[in-house]
């Protein structure tokens, strides 16, 4: 069995499910650990006037965490999230249209931003959009030692002095 | 000292990028689990008078962005030690409300938000604050008045990515429309990398990289000069 705790260069056991939701053009679910993103994508779809772009398709991306309204941190993480995602999706093939990307944490034990980044991925190409490469994201900590820690669980991230995701 | 109301302020322009910083003090009770800490709240503003960008309402995805890259780097640099905010252990702290506001929008917000937060807080005067022992209120001395101890000092060098193959450095509203990334870069005093900010956008090697952290490093020289030119400038009150 392999451990649940990532130390040293070792990962999480990690899966993903594709597919598992009937409306969204697009779903996936990616589990880092305990850690665990559900990520829903409709698009290219019909998009709002104002937020309409004329020769690319207009991302929108909503992260809705698990307790609470998005707050700030939310916000700062969709900024990240679509940007990510604008760089490799081409756009210019579906212009005015929106493409919208769902993310609901499902739980979060650390590494949350590379489970979401990882799920994103794997919904868009459950959905079939036309990506110019693929991406993944991978947390990287620095323990109190000076080690580096991959995949940190949330109680490796709280007592790391600096923690990078890639 | 440009806001004469706050109790700490700056003005920065980079080119025309306005943005003003304001500090007020309160007093507050510390978190039950860190007694002996204040509190640091930054907030970024991104008004409809800066640009035509941004419409009036709640604030939108980059001014809540900005947000919570300027918290993350008063959080990572330790540009304040928390504890150095405390009054009475478990009873009183200050708390440090700094409102950004720009004023002018040409790029390059997270630099100057950085820039003016830093060079804001080394204006803020606190007044002292002593706890009468019989009572048990605090007492509020507006005569004598200490600066704040910045420990750090981090600076924010911003970069537009242009498809792998051009940097530029600093850039403007027009440039940054037309980037294809932007990656930030905080530097403290020591030359050491205090976070890389780069919110997705076209890949970036390794090497071009590790060449924007060495520029950012000549920069925050230049910049730590000047904020301590305009310190060492402003006549006391």
């Amino acid at each position: 069995k392999m451990a649940t705790e990532g130390g040293g260069c070792c990962l999480r056991p990690f899966s993903c499910e594709q597919g598992l939701l009937s409306r969204p053009d697009g779903s996936a679910a990616f589990l880092q650990g305990d850690t665990s993103v559900l990520v829903g994508l409709y698009g290219p779809a019909e998009v709002k006037v104002s937020k309409e772009l004329p020769d690319r398709a207009a991302l929108e991306v909503l992260l809705r965490p698990k307790v609470g309204l998005p707050g700030v941190i939310e916000r700062s993480r969709e900024q990240l999230l679509r940007r990510t995602c604008e760089a490799v999706v081409l756009g210019v093939l579906h212009p005015r249209t929106a493409i919208t990307l769902v993310l609901q944490v499902l739980s979060d034990a650390g590494s949350l931003l590379s489970c979401c980044l990882n799920a994103a991925c794997m919904g868009m190409l459950d959905a079939g959009l036309p990506l110019s490469s693929l991406f993944c994201g991978v947390t990287c900590a620095i323990d109190p030692n000076g080690v580096i820690v991959l995949d940190p669980t949330t109680q490796q991230e709280q007592v790391s002095p600096g923690v990078g995701y890639q | 000292g440009s806001i004469t109301t706050a109790d700490g302020s700056a003005l920065v322009k980079l080119g025309n990028t306005t943005v003003i910083c304001g500090v007020k003090a309160e007093l507050a009770a510390p978190a039950v689990d860190a007694a002996n800490k204040g509190y640091i709240v930054p907030n970024v503003e991104l008004p409809s008078l800066c640009s035509t960008r941004f419409r009036s309402g709640p604030p939108g995805e980059e001014a809540q962005a900005a947000s919570q890259f300027i918290a993350d780097v008063i959080e990572n640099s330790q540009i304040i030690a928390k504890e150095d905010l405390c009054v009475a252990n478990g009873k009183l702290a200050w708390v440090l409300y700094c409102d950004i506001i720009c004023l002018d929008y040409d790029g390059n917000i997270l630099d100057a938000s950085a820039f003016a937060l830093l060079a804001a807080l080394k204006n803020v005067q606190l007044p002292s604050v002593t706890i009468n022992e019989e009572t048990g209120l605090s007492e509020v001395n507006l005569k004598q008045k200490n600066p704040l101890i910045i420990r750090k000092h981090p600076v924010a060098t911003s970069f537009a990515i242009f498809d792998d193959t051009l940097l530029i450095v600093d850039p403007t509203a027009e440039e940054e429309d037309l980037a294809t990334g932007t990656v930030t870069i905080v530097t403290d005093d020591e030359g050491r990398l205090c976070s890389v900010h780069k919110p997705g956008g076209s890949p970036l090697t390794g090497a071009k990289l590790q060449d924007c952290i060495t520029r950012a490093v000549t920069r925050h020289k230049e910049v730590k000069k000047l904020i301590d030119k305009v310190i060492k400038s402003i006549k006391p009150k």
